[in-house]
């Protein structure tokens, strides 16, 4: 395509370490607009990390990321980078949602007031009425539209991560990042969840979803990348590396999760 | 695949437990009895009245009649009135300021949190007594508030004694006091509250401000309310030690002061203290619900455990349709 066609995230040579743990070993990889790309690897193998650093909850330690063209956590003039000040990057993150292993939903709020909080806060001249009106929509768009007064300790696991998903929709991001969002519910309940993230795949989101879900993985995922010990260890087609791994690695993980 | 041994449908089998029409009924038990409760709760009231009795009776230093005289004195009263402002000018100076310092601690600022931690360091580790003397003397110490620059005339001049009175120094000295020890309060409530909600705000794209007044705060209300609420009733009976600025107008001065002069000190003293269960008393039930408030969210979980309709929804759609490729299931 044609150079206007700016990747939605471009990561060069990425590295993070605390001290002298070093989490991320140069992770360079690139999802397009509109894709869908899987994190799969055993834990402790850097994928949550990568994920917190596309929207500056970890700052990258060396090399570049950017957002839609833009780079994270950072200004560039010139040859010169700059940190950007905490109002900057709140700025930045709004364009990305984010939707956890834990929900983390507000619990003192309800579920309609959890989604309507940052379009109120944030969207200035934003009647509030019109931002509720919103949140049902969105609730409605993940199932919950009956649940929108409860609050999460009323709802149950795949329905709390659902208010979590349509909470992250309400700023209308054009990025979604999803850290391991069924590994923390029954097992009976990761189908709802994983059927709402279908639908907002096939609405045209781009995402990036970390997941040991290798069925959601297969059927969903443009792109389906393998880290283990903080690097790419194999990337490609889902249902290629899914079925015929390269790397000795990926084989033994596949082996336990399959 | 339509053949698969798929659940049978509907109208066959009847759904699991609508086949009786009255429910069970309850286990009717005799209940377990517990005789030495109320053995020991007669012998509590038995030694209560006797004590009532013999204080009504034979104890002429009580003197029930000059009790009921002074209760509702109107120097008494207006103490009263004058400790109750006491307790809430300077808990609600000491509140603001202790969140104020709570977050100072927790600031990534290290200029910041040292002026905090002095802060602390000062006024927790002297008594409040020393303090209130303090602030009593100030108008000797300083005794003007000048403003301007060093060395040069100042723009403003006011006398300090002019300016404060022992009652606005009352409340100074108490709530500054106060404010030491809320900080750490409002801090450990700060820090009960899960951090993935501080993160869940920041990815959000809520600023330190909004997270803090929107998020964190009323999430720690829940667990500085409790404390809050004993030092509050604690500052109420703290009131009665501002006589070292001199502020003499409060509930325990001003009684001492009318038994001073009746040469009746117990009765005088029975008074404030009728005085300072009562305003404790209503301090209470404002604690009650304003815990209730702030438990908004957290003490409910009736419907848990009930079919939602979404997910009745899908289990009719599941039994309906014949399993096909194209709806391939989630949890793999």
């Amino acid at each position: 395509m044609n150079a206007a066609e700016t990747p939605m995230v471009k990561a060069e040579a990425v590295s993070k370490s605390y001290g002298s743990n070093t989490v991320l070993r140069s992770i360079s990889l690139e999802v397009k607009r509109g894709e869908v790309l899987c994190l799969v690897g055993p834990s402790g193998s850097g994928k949550s990390t990568f994920l917190r650093c596309i929207n500056h909850l970890e700052t990258v330690s060396t090399g570049r990321l950017s957002v839609d063209g833009q780079l994270v956590g950072y200004r560039q003039h010139g040859d010169k980078i700059y940190e950007l000040h905490p109002k900057e990057a709140a700025k930045q993150r709004r364009d990305i949602g984010m939707v956890f292993q834990r929900f983390n939903l507000f619990p003192h709020m309800t579920a309609v007031e959890n989604v309507m909080l940052a379009p109120t806060l944030l969207k200035k001249g934003l009647p509030k009425s019109q931002a509720k009106a919103r949140a049902l929509e969105l609730l409605a768009r993940v199932g919950l539209a009956e649940r929108s007064d409860y609050y999460p300790s009323q709802l149950s696991g795949g329905q709390q991560q659902r208010v979590a998903i349509a909470r992250a929709l309400a700023m209308e991001p054009k990025l979604m990042l999803f850290d391991e969002p069924t590994s923390a519910l029954d097992p009976e309940l990761v189908g709802e969840v994983l059927e709402v993230m279908k639908e907002l795949a096939k609405s045209g989101m781009t995402m990036i979803v970390v997941t040991h879900e290798m069925g959601f993985a297969r059927e969903v995922a443009d792109t389906l990348v393998f880290m283990d010990g903080g690097v790419v260890v194999e990337s490609g087609d889902p249902r290629e590396v899914l079925s015929n791994p390269q790397h000795q690695r990926t084989k033994a993980f596949l082996s336990k999760v399959l | 695949m339509s053949d698969m041994p798929s659940r049978p449908a509907g109208s066959e089998t009847p759904p699991a437990g609508s086949g009786t029409d009255t429910p069970p009924e309850a286990i009717k038990a005799i209940k377990l009895r517990h005789p030495w409760r109320m053995v020991l709760a007669v012998v509590l009231i038995v030694l209560v009245v006797l004590f009532v009795v013999d204080a009504a009776v034979n104890r002429p230093v009580y003197n029930w009649t000059e009790v009921g005289k002074y209760l509702f004195d109107t120097r008494v009263v207006e103490a009263a009135g004058y400790t109750l402002q006491l307790t809430v000018y300077s808990m609600v100076i000491a509140i603001i300021l202790g969140i104020v310092l709570a977050v100072m601690r927790l600031s990534p600022n290290p200029v910041v949190k040292s002026v905090a931690w002095v802060y602390l360091w000062l006024f927790r580790g002297t008594p409040v007594y020393v303090q209130l003397v303090f602030w009593g003397l100030i108008g000797v110490i300083y005794k003007s508030i000048d403003i301007g620059l060093p060395g040069s005339e100042p723009w403003l001049s006011i006398t300090t004694s002019d300016l404060l009175s022992y009652f606005a120094l009352a409340v100074i000295g108490l709530a500054l006091n106060e404010a030491a020890y809320m900080a750490e309060i409002v801090r450990a409530g700060l820090l009960a509250v899960d951090r993935g909600q501080e993160e869940a705000a920041t990815a959000l794209g809520l600023g330190w401000w909004h997270t803090m007044s929107r998020v964190i705060l009323p999430q720690a209300m829940r667990v500085i309310i409790p404390p809050t609420g004993n030092e509050v009733i604690s500052m109420l009976k703290t009131t009665s030690l501002v006589i070292a600025v001199p502020f003499t107008l409060e509930l325990f001065t001003r009684t001492s002061d009318i038994a001073a002069k009746t040469y009746q000190p117990v009765p005088m003293l029975i008074v404030a203290s009728i005085w300072y269960l009562a305003i404790t008393s209503i301090l209470m039930v404002g604690q009650y619900y304003l815990e209730k408030h702030y438990a908004k969210g957290i003490d409910q979980r009736p419907a848990v455990q009930q079919p939602t309709v979404e997910t009745s929804a899908v289990a009719a759609v599941d039994t309906e349709v014949p399993p096909s490729n194209h709806h391939a299931g989630g949890g793999a």
